[in-house]
C-alpha cells in the first residue's frame, strides 16, 4: 500500500506526544477544577446550595402569629400592626423549635421605644416623634402606651 | 501503521455516527432519571431578585444592621447592611453632606441639634447586587459571581482572600472576614429568599421602608412601585446594574 505521506511515523509519533498531554492536561484538569464548576457560569454551581442551606435565625411573623395569635390579633387592631414580631423581640428561629428552652427576649421599653420615636429632625415628620425627657421624663412608656396596640 | 484515505473517511464516519447515537442515549438516560417530583421546589431561573428602599419612610432605628447582624453572624465592626445619616447644611451646600453612621446604625442614630437648619435623612445601605456587577469582573477565581436569580454571591470554600473585589465594588459593600479570611458580602439572605421568606433586614423594619422584590414575579408590587415613584439606583453612571431601587433618592447622596 502507498503511503499517504513520506516518512508519516514521524507525524504519527507527534500524534502521540500530543494525545499523551492531552490525556495529562484532562486528568490534572479533572483533580484540580471543583466538582459542579461551570454548571451555571464561571463559578462552583453547588456553592449555591450551601449558601441556601445557612441556618435561619428569624423566624418570619407568620411563624409566631401561628401560636400567638391573641397578640397577633391586638397588634393588627393598633399603630403597631405593621410591625414583625422579631423587630422588638429580636430572632425567635429558636425559640419556634423549642419554645421551653428558648424564651424570646422581652425587650426594654427606655432603650427600645426611643430608638424610633426619639424626636429627631431627620426622621420623616410624619411619623410620630417625642422628646422622651419633656414628654415622660423618668416614667417608662409602657406605663401609658401598651407596646402591642400603643394608642394613648 | 499504513492508512489510506478511504478508510481514514469510513473510520471518522463511524465514530462520528457513534458518538451522536451515544449522546442520544446519554441524554434520554439522563432525562429519565430526572424524577418529575418536587414542582414547588426553588427554581432559581423564576426569579431575579431586587430591592426596594423608601427614603421617606426610613426613620433610622437600624433594626435592619441589628437584625441582618443576628441572622448572618457578621462580626462587630462589619457590616452587610448599614445606615447612613446625611445633613445637609446651608453652609456646606449639597457637594459636602454631613454623613454619619455610628457603627453603622446598628445602635440607632444619636439625635443631632447642631445644625437646626439641615435638611436630614437615613440612608440605608447593602450590596446593589448588580446585574453587571464590577466585584465579579474583578474575581481571579471564579469565587463570586452573580447567580441565576440576580443575587451576587461568594463561594468561601473557594475564595483565595486577595481582596480584589473588595477593591472593586464601588458602594464599600463587602469585607473581609477576620475569622475566615475570605470575602464576605450581603447574600440577600439567600438562605431565606429561597425558601420563600423575606430578609432579615426586610422582616424587621418598622416602616416598611425597605421591601424585598422580584422582578421576574408579574404581580409583584414592585412594578407599580418603579412606574409610580421617582427610582433612583446608587452611581447610576458607573452602569453597573444595580438592582437595590432608592425611592426619591437626593442627589446628595454618594
Amino acid at each position: 500500500m502507498r503511503k499517504i505521506l513520506k516518512d508519516s511515523e514521524h507525524l504519527l509519533r507527534l500524534v502521540g506526544v500530543f494525545a499523551a498531554g492531552l490525556i495529562l492536561f484532562l486528568i490534572i484538569r479533572h483533580a484540580i477544577v471543583p466538582k459542579g464548576f461551570g454548571e451555571f457560569g464561571h463559578y462552583r454551581g453547588p456553592a449555591l446550595d450551601d449558601i441556601a442551606a445557612r441556618p435561619i435565625s428569624f423566624a418570619g411573623h407568620t411563624t409566631c402569629e401561628a401560636c400567638h395569635d391573641d397578640q397577633a390579633k391586638t397588634k393588627a387592631a393598633g399603630k403597631h400592626a405593621g410591625l414583625a414580631c422579631e423587630t422588638c423581640h429580636g430572632p425567635a428561629a429558636a425559640h419556634t423549635e423549642d419554645p421551653t428552652e428558648h424564651a424570646v427576649m422581652k425587650p426594654d421599653p427606655k432603650v427600645l421605644c426611643v430608638r424610633c420615636h426619639e424626636a429627631d429632625p431627620a426622621r420623616p415628620k410624619s411619623f410620630p416623634q417625642v422628646v422622651s425627657k419633656d414628654h415622660a421624663g423618668d416614667i417608662s412608656c409602657i406605663e401609658c402606651h401598651k407596646p402591642h396596640s400603643p394608642l394613648p | 501503521m499504513e492508512l489510506n484515505r478511504r478508510e481514514a473517511l469510513k473510520t471518522t464516519g463511524k465514530f462520528i455516527l457513534l458518538s451522536g447515537a451515544a449522546r442520544v442515549a446519554f441524554d434520554t438516560l439522563r432525562g429519565e432519571s430526572v424524577p418529575d417530583a418536587d414542582k414547588d421546589k426553588y427554581k432559581a431561573a423564576d426569579h431575579w431578585w431586587a430591592m426596594t428602599i423608601d427614603i421617606d419612610k426610613c426613620i433610622g432605628c437600624g433594626k435592619c444592621v441589628e437584625a441582618c447582624a443576628a441572622e448572618n453572624g457578621v462580626p462587630d465592626g462589619y457590616f452587610r447592611t448599614w445606615v447612613e445619616r446625611y445633613r445637609i447644611t446651608e453652609d456646606r451646600g449639597v457637594e459636602n453632606p454631613l454623613v454619619d453612621s455610628p457603627n453603622g446604625g446598628k445602635n440607632g442614630f444619636p439625635i443631632l441639634n447642631d445644625h437646626p437648619d439641615a435638611k436630614s435623612f437615613f440612608v440605608p445601605k447593602l450590596c446593589n447586587h448588580c446585574a453587571d456587577s464590577p466585584c465579579v469582573q474583578a474575581c481571579p477565581v471564579g469565587a463570586t459571581f452573580e447567580s441565576p436569580d440576580g443575587v451576587v454571591l461568594v463561594d468561601q470554600k473557594y475564595c483565595i482572600g486577595c481582596r480584589y473585589c473588595i477593591q472593586a465594588c464601588p458602594y464599600g459593600c463587602r469585607y473581609l472576614d477576620p475569622r475566615k479570611n475570605v470575602v464576605d458580602k450581603c447574600t440577600l439572605c439567600y438562605h431565606r429568599i429561597t425558601k420563600g421568606m423575606v430578609t432579615a433586614c426586610v422582616e424587621v423594619c418598622p416602616t416598611a421602608s425597605r421591601q424585598l422584590a422580584d422582578l421576574k414575579n408579574p404581580n409583584d408590587p414592585v412594578h407599580k412601585f418603579l412606574r409610580e415613584n421617582h427610582v433612583e439606583v446608587l452611581k447610576p453612571q458607573l452602569a453597573t446594574g444595580a438592582k437595590v431601587f432608592y425611592k426619591d433618592l437626593d442627589g446628595a447622596v454618594r
